[in-house]
């Protein structure tokens, strides 16, 4: 991405831009460094998992508090540095103003401010691995009074409040980010850009920025409540009477349960917010890489938003055996089991229009369907967990943690990977280049039959060890002291241990294809085609292109068709104006 | 159709079910996890010959009676299967959480800290006696807490394996000294967590005597992996037996 745009100096120009594209370039690096931590630190606990003696070079053995460290640390990252950052907020800068027919975001410099805030909180929780104690332990739920008390284990002391400081700077960030995104979609759509011929992953950021608002703004209450337990002597979250290591509470009494209900109350809305704009790339993909419309598209409108409003009606699906009131679980349970239908609805949309459709397989389509694959995967648990009566045995088990990285890690991942290899072009977009250049296809699809396989041998077999009883956040399987679940442990869950380590393994050896697919072409891939997939929606004309020559940015744009309009061997672009695919 | 049930368990990963309320519980979650199966395969299938199967024409035109074949219709299948499961989950449910415990349900109180288990059974006068948690020291003999002034506490007393008769059912009362513990015993398909500042009651038969894992499945600290302690379930006499000598102990 060299430019010789303007006379702006470097730092200008590259690092304290306002350029839309530049800060959607500079979250998409963000989220590359985040994306390699954590899935270091996840290969690190699954290692620590099979071989619990090894000794870490430069550190010594990962005792029970680095491993919790280790999982605080990666299900932070991954989830707000890597699924909530990447699409939302790079590929949403990237690409969602030019779907739209704008040439810029609707706040320039908040946008500016809004990445240097989440890069900020991602140096702060990087940094609190640093400080005495070491990172947070509680988790990426922080439960109190865990969370609420510094003496309640290691790193929770400042540790802790470093853990509370970056959430703060990152749920501001990403409410500040999502006002933007969604005054830009609703103010700077171009002539002819109807509600109906939006694309639907404009319809998926749309949604996510909606809930993102709702969601983070309790999160951000929360957050502040939890740093007054811990510094101001209140005690919203703090039962009268609580002795944590030595240190009686004798402030108010509040509880701990309330923290659970806010916490989730953003929580589950989040993992929405990380994939409704992969659910929205992926029916347009699939939609373009098999020539033909969506299927159902307005439902498929409807559907998103559906799944965002019921999305924060299921909170308490989290909190079943957590001690709320059973008739409470009932409502919940209702409540989550209906949003499966919305969900069911997009499958059987992305089902119907592939059918016999002999789609290109291109590697962003490859990822397109794998992302259907997971999803589907990973969503067909969901209502099994929705069950009290089965969550009363489920829960906290493996069994969730598949569910969960088959359904929200995995597929968040493949249609990141789908945006990365399908929008590359623009991406690499240089104003030398304006057209951009292509990633490598064979080693896309290499890459793609790694993670593809990678992904279901990791996370398959974890589906058992839960249902044979392994608790999550078990810093150890072996050498625990009670006779009966060392037993329980040593039958069930420990046998096929070994496997997901290797699995893990090879699914992480996989990202290297991309890695070095992402260096080479972005130095000397092949030049791109202009729109090199035939795609119909508005990132590919011409004159919105990242680097598009200034000559041509005085025409106006506008938009005259629903995207994804395709006849059976042509494709009609939202912006010609002719009436019939030629 | 017993038949058929005790094939579908055999082929899950489940460790041994010893508790009253197990069976009806594992059959449901059988039941499901068949169901996803099915379902994972049906999708896989569509999605593969969808894929392969070679073009002809576009296949859903313009027309909405192909919005209800492709959509609606699977959807409304899809809707009554969820419903069905829902209602059996809830009824299950609904015995299990929508009441309490029988009058006659043996009391014990169980407490959970960084990093132990410990139960309490109420004595002879079948009555707990009353906590201060200033008085929290398990150095001196007292890690629960128990007020010396009230006369009920003087005949309880503290184990740290939860010991239960077979057949009778057992009503517990959860609660947490510090933070949040998950009290979890697989084997009797059952888990709940204790909360600080909260009492929460749930209750249970145990059917199967035999020693079983306690776990603890709500991250609690360092020591959260090896906080678990033991049920032992006894024959009817031999806990009458066990019961009778620590009410001795104890007074
Ligand atoms: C190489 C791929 C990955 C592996 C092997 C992996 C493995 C793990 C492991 C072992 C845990 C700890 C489970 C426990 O003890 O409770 C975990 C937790 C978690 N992972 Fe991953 N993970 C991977 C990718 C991802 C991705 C891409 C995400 C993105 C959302 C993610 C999100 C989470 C979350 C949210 C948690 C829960 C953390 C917590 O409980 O605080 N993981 N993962
Ligand atoms: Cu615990
Ligand atoms: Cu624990």
């Amino acid at each position: 991405m060299n430019t010789i745009t303007a006379r702006k100096p470097f730092l200008r120009r590259y690092i304290f831009s306002t350029d839309h594209h530049v800060i959607g370039l500079q979250y998409l690096i963000l989220a590359l460094v985040a994306v390699a931590i954590g899935t270091t630190m996840s290969l690190l606990m699954r290692i620590h998992l099979v071989w619990p003696d090894l000794i870490l070079p430069g550190h010594g053995p990962i005792l029970p508090e680095d491993y919790l460290a280790l999982v605080t640390l990666h299900g932070t990252m991954m989830l707000f540095f890597v699924l909530t950052t990447a699409p939302q907020s790079g590929f949403g800068n990237l690409i969602l103003p030019a779907q739209i027919g704008s040439r810029t975001m609707a706040f320039p410099r908040l946008n500016a401010t809004s990445f240097w805030l989440t890069a900020i909180a991602l140096l702060t929780l990087l940094s609190s691995t640093l400080v005495q104690g070491g990172a947070a332990i509680s988790g990426w739920t922080a439960y109190p009074p865990l969370s609420a008390v510094a003496s309640a284990g290691p790193g929770q002391a400042l540790g802790m409040d470093l853990w509370l400081a970056s959430i703060v700077l990152f749920a501001v960030a990403s409410t500040a980010a999502s006002i933007n995104t969604l005054v830009t979609i609703i103010k700077l759509r171009c002539d002819g850009m109807t509600w109906d011929r939006l694309p639907l992953t404009v319809w998926g950021w749309f949604t996510a920025a909606l809930l993102s608002i709702l969601a983070f703004s309790v999160l951000l209450a929360a957050l502040v409540m939890l740093f007054a337990d811990r510094h101001a002597g209140t005690s919203f979250f703090l039962p009268a009477g609580d002795l944590v290591s030595g240190t009686l509470h004798t402030g108010g009494n509040g509880s701990p349960l309330l923290w659970l209900q806010l916490f989730w109350f953003f929580g589950h809305p989040e993992v929405y917010i990380a994939i409704l704009p992969g659910m929205g790339l992926t029916s347009m993909l699939l939609a373009n890489f098999s020539r033909r419309r969506v299927f159902a598209y307005r439902t498929m409108i409807l559907t998103t938003l559906l799944i965002g409003f019921l999305g924060i009606l299921v909170w308490g699906h989290h909190m079943f055996v957590a001690g709320l009131n059973p008739f409470a679980g009932t409502a919940f349970s209702i409540s989550t089991i209906a949003i499966a239908l919305p969900a069911a609805a997009k499958v059987l949309s992305w089902l119907a229009t592939i059918w016999r459709s002999r789609p290109q397989l291109t590697t962003p389509m490859l990822f397109a369907l794998g992302f259907v694959s997971l999803f589907l995967t990973g969503g067909l648990t969901g209502p099994i967990l929705a069950q009290p009566i089965l969550d009363q045995y489920l829960h906290n088990t493996f069994f969730v943690v598949a569910h969960f990285h088959l359904i929200m890690a995995m597929a968040g991942v493949f249609g990141l990977f789908a945006g990365a290899y399908y929008w590359f072009p623009l991406l690499s977009a240089s104003s030398k280049n304006p057209a951009g250049r292509i990633m490598s296809e064979s080693l896309g699809r290499w890459h793609f039959w790694g993670s593809f396989l990678g992904a279901y041998a990791t996370f398959l077999p974890m589906h058992i060890t839960g249902l044979a009883g392994e608790p999550r956040h078990y810093a150890q399987l072996t050498g625990i002291p009670g006779s009966a679940a060392a037993h329980l442990l040593a039958t069930g869950s420990i046998p096929l241990q070994k496997h997901i380590t290797y699995g893990a393994i090879f699914l992480a050896s996989a990202q290297m294809l991309f890695l070095w697919n992402l260096i080479r072409s972005t130095r000397r891939g092949e030049y791109a085609p202009e729109n090199p997939w035939q795609a119909t929606t508005l990132e590919w004309h011409p004159d919105l292109a990242p680097f598009a020559p200034p000559s041509a940015s005085n025409e106006t744009i506008a938009v005259h068709h629903a995207p994804c309009t395709y006849g059976d061997t042509s494709f009609l672009t939202q912006w010609s104006p002719g009436d019939k695919p030629e | 159709m017993p038949q058929l049930a005790s094939l579908l368990t055999i082929t899950w990963p489940l460790p041994a079910d010893a508790s009253a309320h197990g069976p009806a519980l594992d059959l449901h979650l059988f039941r499901n996890l068949w169901i996803a199966l099915g379902l994972f395969a049906l999708a896989h299938l569509l999605l593969l010959i969808g894929l392969l199967r070679s073009r002809r024409g576009n296949p859903y035109g313009d027309d909405r009676k192909h919005l209800w074949q492709i959509e609606y219709l699977p959807l409304t299948a899809l809707a009554l299967l969820f419903i069905f499961l829902t209602v059996q989950a809830e009824r299950l449910w609904a015995a299990a959480r929508y009441t309490g415990a029988d009058p006659a349900a043996l009391q014990i109180e169980v407490t959970g800290m960084q990093f132990a288990w410990y139960f309490r059974y109420p004595g002879v006068d079948a009555t707990f006696g009353a906590i201060q948690p200033q008085l929290i020291s398990a150095a001196e003999g007292n890690p629960l807490g128990i007020d010396p002034a009230d006369s009920h506490g003087h005949d309880d007393f503290i184990t740290s394996e939860l010991v239960l008769p077979a057949g009778r059912e057992v009503d517990l009362r959860l609660h947490a000294q510090d933070v949040i513990h998950g009290f979890a015993i697989p084997e009797m398909r059952l888990k709940q967590n204790a909360v600080p500042g909260e009492t929460v009651h749930i209750h249970f038969t145990p059917v199967t005597p035999g020693t079983y894992a306690i776990l603890c499945t709500q991250l609690c600290g360092t020591g959260h992996y090896r906080m678990n302690a033991n049920l032992s379930v006894l024959t009817p006499a031999a806990f009458a037996d066990w019961l009778a000598t620590h009410e001795k102990v104890q007074r």
